[in-house]
């Protein structure tokens, strides 16, 4: 299906004033990709969206959608479409008006938009709602009439600005799921921003994370947090324990001496906090004794804290298996838990 | 109990000194008798009969519909633009031009009014539509004041959905800007209308020989207390009770809706 298009961000850098919120960035996503921008406010996730969007000029480089240069088109020319974060519903038209504005722009006849815009609210979960006002919807909803909205114009790509960040914890869950349904059905390239990592490893099949206006890493979820490229990607996907390193031919050297890497690194290694263990096994290394000092209880797991000499470490495990502060006990690093960062 | 009592003592003589010269015009526009003094006779509508079937004030009336109408409508108008354009561009010198248009808010009826004497010079004859620019010169800068604090960032960032879904800057104007606007949009009509509807210095300067309804009331003062100025000033007050009540419900309704997205 020729919905979808691949895009090109050549070395695309925006400077307001005196900083350069998007610093030389240049990625390349295949067409039907589920993207998430992921960074901390000020990391340029927004401002980069803004440039796609066509909001935005950048200072310079290229923005090439299917080889073809998007760069200063206006947002009215381009075939992407944003879902706003305050979703920017038009408050004076009814939720049917919302969804079928783009098309009723476009001069479609009224009889093809109605049925259009009922084809669109059926895909959201909002069948029936078009009479309805704006003003009445409730949040969830104004998300899904955004989506729609936007979806219904067939966009090449979709931009999300924090799509999910006014709702309440559960309705997130639940949109995340039905936000990546959506891109699979619809087989278009979403791209999505926002701060919270546990939503973007959720929906994404590219994770892209900013900071100071570059990428630090990009990649598929699972790689990202089993193998995060950088120190910053490390600390702010997940949990870790990040050790100093030099390497050599036997591995990391750190201070709980020589251990087997995953990846190049410059000066630092990462262990997730899930594999650390209590107990032996195939293909675990002793690390050491460790003396417990805090332990938190969060439901399903609980974390530990705990020191081997000067260094601390964090673990994740059972509940059950917790063992308590000022208690000492082995501990070993699982297979593959070792992974070097650059810096 | 004292508090409400304290509140009570205060309030009361308030509302009765603002109220009072209200209440008085209106019952002695109803009286039976030649002079509006006490003691109240009647009721009769006789004056309203009278004053219905005076052209002068019938005249005078229709005139000060239309100089409120079309004055009203051309601030409103211009603030619109005025705001639209100010908040939604890079304009070099942003703050003064702010500060120039809500000046005229500071300056007094009387000045504004001799000023377009002297300027017009008798090279333009008195006339209502001169009445017109006076009015909108000292309206211009309210609506600007009441549309202006509208352009916010969420409202400009409907406009940028707008356009991000396809439409023109013709489009994106019409069909959100200005409706997404329309409360704002009455309310600053509405007042407009009501401050020129019974505004009387200007008018006076700048009427001539086609004067408003105030100009006429006044005239009709010189010769005397009659309840037929009761009357006509008691529809002056209606009209403006009415426009204001618009405003009122249009906010009101607004607030009722919360808050736009």
């Amino acid at each position: 299906m020729a919905r979808s298009s691949d895009l090109s961000i050549i070395a695309v850098t925006k400077v307001f004033g005196a900083t350069r919120a998007v610093d030389d960035l240049s990625l390349e996503v295949p067409a039907n990709t589920y993207v998430v921008l992921l960074g901390a406010s000020g990391s340029g996730k927004t401002t980069l969206l803004s440039m796609l969007g066509g909001f935005t000029a950048p200072t310079s480089g290229q923005l090439l959608l299917d080889g073809r240069d998007i760069t200063l088109m206006p947002p009215a020319m381009r075939p992407t479409a944003t879902v706003f974060q305050d979703y920017a519903l038009f408050p004076h038209m009814t939720v049917a008006g919302n969804v079928g504005f783009g098309l009723s722009v476009r001069g479609m006849p009224k009889a093809d938009i109605a049925a259009r815009v009922e084809a669109a609210l059926d895909m959201v979960g909002l069948s029936g709602f078009g009479p309805r006002r704006i003003t009445a919807a409730s949040g969830g909803q104004r998300q899904r009439i955004a989506l729609a909205r936007a979806l219904v114009t067939e966009p090449a790509m979709l931009l999300l600005d924090e799509p999910l960040g006014a709702l309440d914890l559960n309705l997130r869950r639940a949109m995340q799921d039905e936000l990546r349904g959506l891109q699979r059905r619809e087989g278009r390239t979403f791209i999505h921003v926002t701060h919270d990592q546990e939503e973007a490893m959720a929906v994404a099949d590219m994770i892209v994370i900013m900071n100071k206006g570059r990428i630090e890493d990009a990649g598929p979820p699972e790689r990202i947090y089993a193998h995060p490229r950088t120190r910053y990607a490390a600390t702010f996907m997940g949990e870790s324990n990040i050790l100093s390193a030099t390497f050599g031919a036997g591995g990391a050297e750190t201070a709980l001496g020589v251990l087997p890497v995953q990846g190049k690194g410059g000066s630092a290694v990462v262990i997730r906090p899930e594999n650390l263990r209590l107990k032996a096994a195939d293909g675990t290394i002793l690390l050491g004794d460790w003396t417990v000092t805090a332990c938190v209880f969060q439901g399903a797991f609980a974390r530990v804290a705990g020191q081997i000499g000067p260094v601390t470490l964090h673990l994740r495990c059972a509940p059950r298996d917790a063992p308590s502060p000022g208690q000492t006990c082995p501990l070993y690093l699982g297979p593959g838990g070792v992974t070097g960062l650059a810096d | 109990m004292r508090r409400g009592a304290v509140t009570l003592a205060v309030l009361l003589p308030m509302l009765v000194f603002i109220y009072l010269p209200v209440v008085t015009l209106v019952l002695f526009s109803l009286h039976d008798g030649r002079v509006p003094l006490p003691p109240f006779k009647g009721p009769t509508l006789e004056w309203y009969g009278k004053i219905l079937a005076n052209p002068r004030i019938t005249v005078a009336t229709l005139n000060s519909i239309m100089v409120a109408g079309v004055s009203a409508a051309i601030s409103v108008g211009l603030a619109m633009l005025a705001g639209w354009g100010l908040a939604r561009h890079r304009v070099p010198g942003r703050g003064l031009i702010e500060a120039l248009i809500l000046m005229p808010l500071t300056v007094s009826y009387l000045v504004v009014g001799l000023g377009l004497l002297v300027a017009t010079g008798g090279l333009v004859p008195k006339s209502l539509a001169l009445v017109i620019v006076g009015h909108v010169v000292l309206n211009l800068p309210l609506a600007f004041a009441i549309l202006y604090v509208q352009f916010d960032t969420a409202q400009a960032r409907l406009e940028m959905a707008a356009r991000d879904l396809g439409a023109s800057e013709r489009q994106v104007f019409w069909r959100v800007t200005v409706p997404s606007l329309r409360v704002a949009l009455i309310a600053a009509f509405a007042l407009c209308f009501t401050f020129s509807w019974d505004e009387f210095i200007v008018a006076f300067l700048l009427s001539g020989f086609d004067p408003t309804l105030p100009v006429v009331i006044w005239s009709l003062l010189r010769t005397g207390l009659d309840p037929q100025t009761n009357a006509a000033g008691t529809l002056v007050f209606l009209v403006s009770v009415v426009a204001a009540l618009m405003v009122e419900a249009f906010l009101l309704k607004r607030r009722k809706d919360g808050p736009v997205l």
